[in-house]
């Protein structure tokens, strides 16, 4: 027993100082590596508490695809940061930042140490009511029926986070291919990657999707992968990420919401509420959103990696 | 499981710990790129692959045992990938360090 409380004792270490580090580095790069390092710290710390689906969900959203997002803001803001890292703050904004900090810490603090013992928690009934999901993994049921419009919310979140990357293209771009031309020897390590990794990535990513209905896994830890995936080709050179005026991309970007919102209505037919499933459906119902959504988040995420437009349409 | 498993298991496992001990420290010691690279692939292929190994007589069955493996050979072919890519790019820059 002592050895597992050490082994969480610097596992909580380890996060506290990958923390530090992350804050403490001036490079805009190492800070990046720094905070992709304490994703995957954290997702340990989830695997030890026993929450598979949110470590799965903190390495491939948390760490891995956040950090990309931040690696290409580091790569844009290089030029400007020998200027940024002389640059310091007055003394009077340091205090008042850091007394803002304290005080947040002190009331997260208070919040935690002063939560209710025992907890209050809803999760016997949550449990006992799974069954008629008909889905075995609570964290998929919750997700999908119990709170199935905050899930459809947050799908829709990240479709405009989209719109706002996409809206930062020129005028006369818009409408064209996403992000930089890559080029990569085609005979190189990275194009032979490109190559053999996707046919087993996707299969590993549908896999998990699948999963989610009884175990560890869903639609966004799938998805991510999936679009990992075509990142991968496309950074390789091995692919061109397609211009965005295609209508079968805007079609595969909304088919997620749009599944969900049509099995949504017509839930005030077949069960007398909005996103509530009739009962003998549930699964089925459940499954066809999650496919929806499995193609909507790859190619949602994907993009949202490639960048805004930066080239016309014709290659 | 039979003592001889268990045996095989944790020697396997505390081998493996010995070459990820062995290639952080070379990692932290060595003095350019390309030397912490061959120090970090000891641990990646050698270290993770006798976790894997000890790790098989514990995965309780065929399937799960054959997921371990997939998973080391990912990693092979990842780690493989990286380290050129890396190399290339310390070179490039002409200082490696």
């Amino acid at each position: 027993m002592s050895w597992t409380v050490a082994l969480e004792a610097g596992l909580a270490a380890l996060v506290l100082g990958v923390a530090v580090w992350t804050l403490s580095v001036r490079q805009t790069f190492a800070a990046v590596v720094a905070f992709v390092v304490y994703g995957l710290t954290l997702t340990l710390v989830w695997v030890r508490l026993s929450a598979p689906d949110v470590a799965l969900t903190e390495a491939a959203i948390g760490s891995g695809l956040t950090g990309v997002l931040l690696l290409g803001a580091a790569a844009r803001l290089r030029a400007t940061e020998a200027n940024s890292v002389a640059e310091r703050p007055g003394a009077a904004v340091r205090v008042a930042a850091a007394a803002l900090a304290t005080l947040v810490a002190l009331a997260l603090a208070a919040a935690v140490l002063y939560l209710p013992e025992p907890a209050h928690t809803l999760a016997p009934q949550a449990m006992a009511e799974l069954p008629a999901t008909g889905m075995g993994n609570a964290v998929t049921g919750v997700l999908m029926a119990y709170r199935a419009a905050d899930t459809l919310l947050e799908k829709v979140v990240v479709l405009i986070s989209l719109i706002g990357v996409w809206s930062l293209a020129e005028d006369k771009l818009w409408g064209g291919r996403p992000g930089p031309l890559h080029h990569a020897d085609p005979d190189g390590a990275l194009a032979f990657l490109a190559r053999r990794l996707p046919p087993v990535g996707i299969v590993v990513g549908i896999y998990i999707a699948w999963l989610g209905a009884d175990q560890p896994g869903g639609a966004f830890p799938g998805g991510t992968i999936i679009a990992a995936m075509w990142l991968l080709t496309m950074m390789a050179g091995v692919t061109d990420a397609p211009p965005i005026s295609r209508r079968w991309l805007r079609f595969v970007l909304v088919a997620g919401p749009v599944v969900f919102l049509a099995v949504g209505f017509s839930g005030f037919f077949t069960a007398g509420a909005f996103l509530a499933y009739p009962v003998a459906y549930a699964k089925a119902l459940i499954v066809v959103i999650e496919v929806g959504m499995v193609l909507t988040i790859a190619a949602t995420l994907g993009l949202l990696m490639a960048g805004p437009p930066e080239r016309s349409e014709k290659p | 499981m039979t003592l001889v498993l268990e045996v095989f298991s944790i020697a396997a496992i505390c081998a493996g710990a010995f070459f990820f001990l062995a290639g952080t420290a070379g990692l932290l010691r060595f003095p350019d790129a390309l030397t912490r690279l061959h120090a970090l692939t000891k641990a990646d292929n050698l270290g993770l692959g006798l976790v894997v190994l000890g790790l098989l007589p514990r995965a309780g069955g065929v399937f799960p045992a054959l997921k371990l493996i997939a998973i080391w050979l990912l990693v092979l072919l990842a780690s493989a990938i990286v380290s050129q890519l890396i190399g290339r790019a310390a070179r490039r820059e002409g200082r490696p360090q």
